[in-house]
């Protein structure tokens, strides 16, 4: 019970540095716009109505949102485990690939509902095993797990072109090559009375899941242990390679199925537009959450939001599309620095508490007798 | 171009390999020597593709606004050495990990590139010079191929003199200090800080000069999709490169060359497996380094520093 009382401030601190980061961010780049001839507050005031303040935008970030969430997971539980993956983009795209190959194989012979289940295995599976892949080359060939991701990122998107431009190549699609479109059955539907895909749910249910098992689960605290000392772990006999392979293979898998959300309810098929940005977007989620899934969810809100506002943007205020680039790079560089802020201010620290005297240590004879 | 090539047959393929090579290969070299700055120092920028797409903005713009490429070319270091400025300073803040910096100054580059660098993409801008060692006996794609820029010729210059300054010189010796072994460098006085911002500064400045040689030189104009990720490759080029300068030139050279082949095939025809022939240099540098890493020794030539916390 006592520690809930002295937690308060640390909560606070945790709260107000990434909305105060936030907030920093925002003038930063109301600055920028009032240099680039528009007035910051107009541009506030769009950014605001077209991502969050009608219920009607605000689905459209809902639905940026969902990709962005799983995407972040292929970065944040690998982060607990000490390794840095930003193979976030190559999972995603072998994920789309792997559910939109699936959807097209089985067709309509099964029931709509199986199809998509079997897109949804078939994305995580794939992206799964492209993270895992990283992984085990980490574990048994120390090769370093952030290169390996990063080059199986181009890896998977040269694999995307090539399968779209020749193999699953849709000859109607003339100027931008795409695969056969899926049955449109087998699409994802839209939760009842929104135009938000099944997606988001698959995204929030996914952070949950990857909350509990990381902080309340004993899986999750091998995992955090050899992620705070590898050394320590292999001496208390955790299995790391097993975990450092699992986990991977887990982060993989949301990406997978991110790629899967995407071309299942969004594309309809396979084509360049599967790497629009949710990979690497979903790493600075990652990074500006501090790699807890629950924060993860608020985080690709954001962003979500900043990413659907790009339209508004370009239309009412004559702002190049890049201007959303701008803004998601200047928070994103403030919410980092933010992170060096936390133990410098006074008011944040817990004050020393009364405990309650220690009970009096026992006296040697009362030692001895126990051990006899 | 492509017709001459056809002409030629298999000779034009390797001619147009070797074109490549040197035209491809330029930005590569001056990202991956900037990188290789930046890492001796024991800090990874992850960054560069910003950079490298923010110079080729500046250097095209400046170019176009003022008639002068060389001036481009500065103006896209200078450009460069402030974004450098940016990550130097942010990735050193207590517990900010520098890899998260690099993506974020990713998106912010190329934030500010594409913004600044919508203007102009329709006007041409003028072209730095070229040096050409052909003649007008030779076939057409042979003259192509021996047009041959001076910023290529800057980096062959700078890729042996940075070698001599990690070896030879005080400079040098603290930054691989700084690098290897942070405690000896703070017991010599020297300040890690301070050597590492402008080890990344001046990393970003030559990764500026090669976005300069994407717009200014090959393929020569300003848009949106001019890089195809050579920032980014930057990281692996060094790594491939074993943190050596000198090999940092034969490592572009060969990303340069492996990027190349897909064209080059395409121009006598083969089109099958055009997009996996892009990826060569991508499955190249990560066989070499499943080849090369071992789980009993760190890779040889590593900065002690890189990718710890202090």
């Amino acid at each position: 019970m006592s520690w809930r009382t002295i937690a308060w401030r640390k909560t606070l601190e945790s709260t107000l540095i990434p909305f105060g980061a936030i907030l920093v961010g925002l003038l930063l780049f109301g600055v920028f716009c009032a240099v680039a001839g528009a007035n910051p507050f107009a541009v506030y005031g769009s950014i605001w109505k077209s991502a969050f303040g009608k219920w009607s935008t605000f689905q459209n970030t809902l639905i940026r949102a969902a990709p962005l969430m799983l995407s972040a997971l292929c970065t944040a539980l690998p982060a607990r485990l000490g390794l840095v993956i930003i193979g976030n983009e190559g999972a995603l795209v072998m994920g789309g690939l792997a559910a939109v190959s699936i959807g097209l194989a089985i067709g309509t012979a099964a029931p709509p509902l199986m199809v998509q289940i079997a897109m949804g295995l078939a994305g995580m599976a794939a992206g799964g095993i492209w993270i895992a892949f990283a992984g085990a080359l980490r574990h048994y060939r120390a090769v370093n797990e952030t290169i390996s991701s990063l080059l199986l990122n181009y890896i998977a998107i040269a694999l995307l072109n090539h399968l779209v431009g020749g193999p699953m190549r849709d000859p109607s699609s003339l100027n931008k090559p795409s695969s056969y479109p899926l049955a449109a059955v087998n699409m994802l539907g839209t939760i009842p009375g929104t135009r938000v895909h099944w997606g988001l749910v698959y995204g929030l249910i996914a952070c949950i899941i990857a909350y509990v098992l990381i902080q309340r689960t004993t899986f999750g605290f091998a995992a955090r242990t050899a992620g705070g000392n590898i050394r320590a772990a292999r001496i208390a006999g955790l299995p790391v390679g097993q975990l450092t392979l699992i986990i991977c293979f887990l982060a993989g898998s949301c990406a997978g199925l991110a790629g899967m959300v995407e071309v299942a309810a969004v594309q309809g098929s396979v084509n360049e537009s599967l790497n629009v940005g949710y990979g690497y977007g979903g790493i600075l989620v990652a990074f500006a959450a501090r790699h807890n899934p629950i924060a993860a969810i608020f985080m690709a809100l954001l962003v979500g939001g900043i990413l659907a506002s790009g339209g508004s943007l370009q239309r009412t205020h004559g702002l190049p599309d890049a201007t959303v680039l701008v803004f998601q790079g200047l928070v994103f560089l403030v919410v980092l620095y933010s992170d060096s802020l936390y133990g410098r201010f006074s008011f944040f620290k817990e004050k020393p508490q009364l405990v309650a005297p220690p009970s009096p240590p026992p006296s040697p004879g009362q030692e001895s007798v126990i051990v006899s | 171009m492509a017709a001459e090539t056809t002409a030629l047959g298999w000779w034009g393929v390797l001619l147009a390999i070797v074109a490549g090579t040197m035209r491809g290969g330029t930005p590569f070299l001056f990202v991956s020597l900037g990188e290789c700055l930046t890492e001796k120092s024991g800090k990874i920028n992850l960054g560069l593709e910003g950079t490298l797409l923010t110079g080729a903005m500046t250097a095209y713009a400046i170019s176009y606004l003022t008639g002068s490429p060389w001036l481009g070319v500065l103006m896209a270091g200078l450009a460069g050495l402030m974004l450098g400025a940016i990550h130097g300073w942010l990735s050193q803040q207590p517990r900010v990990n520098d890899v998260a910096v690099g993506i974020a100054m990713i998106v912010f580059g190329s934030g500010i590139a594409f913004f600044l660098g919508k203007p102009f993409i329709q006007p041409s801008a003028p072209q730095l010079p070229t040096i050409n060692l052909s003649n007008a006996a030779m076939p057409p794609a042979l003259q192509a191929a021996l047009q041959i820029s001076p910023l290529f010729l800057l980096g062959l210059g700078i890729a042996p003199l940075m070698s001599w300054f990690f070896r030879s010189t005080r400079w040098g010796l603290y930054i691989r200090a700084v690098g290897d072994s942070p405690d000896a460098a703070r017991a010599m006085g020297v300040s890690i800080f301070k050597v590492r911002l402008l080890s990344v500064m001046i990393g970003s400045f030559l990764a500026g000069i090669g976005g300069a040689s994407l717009s200014l030189y090959y393929p020569g104009v300003w848009t949106e999709r001019i890089s195809s990720g050579q920032g980014l490759m930057a990281v692996a080029l060094v790594i491939f490169a074993g943190w050596k300068p000198v090999q940092c030139l034969w490592a572009s050279l060969l990303f340069g060359g492996a990027q190349a082949l897909g064209p080059a095939l395409q121009s006598v025809g083969i089109q099958e497996g055009y997009y996996l022939f892009n990826a060569a240099p991508y499955i190249l540098t990560l066989l070499i380094m499943i080849l090369t890493c071992s789980p009993k020794r760190t890779l040889s030539g590593v900065p002690g520093a890189l990718g710890t916390d202090n």
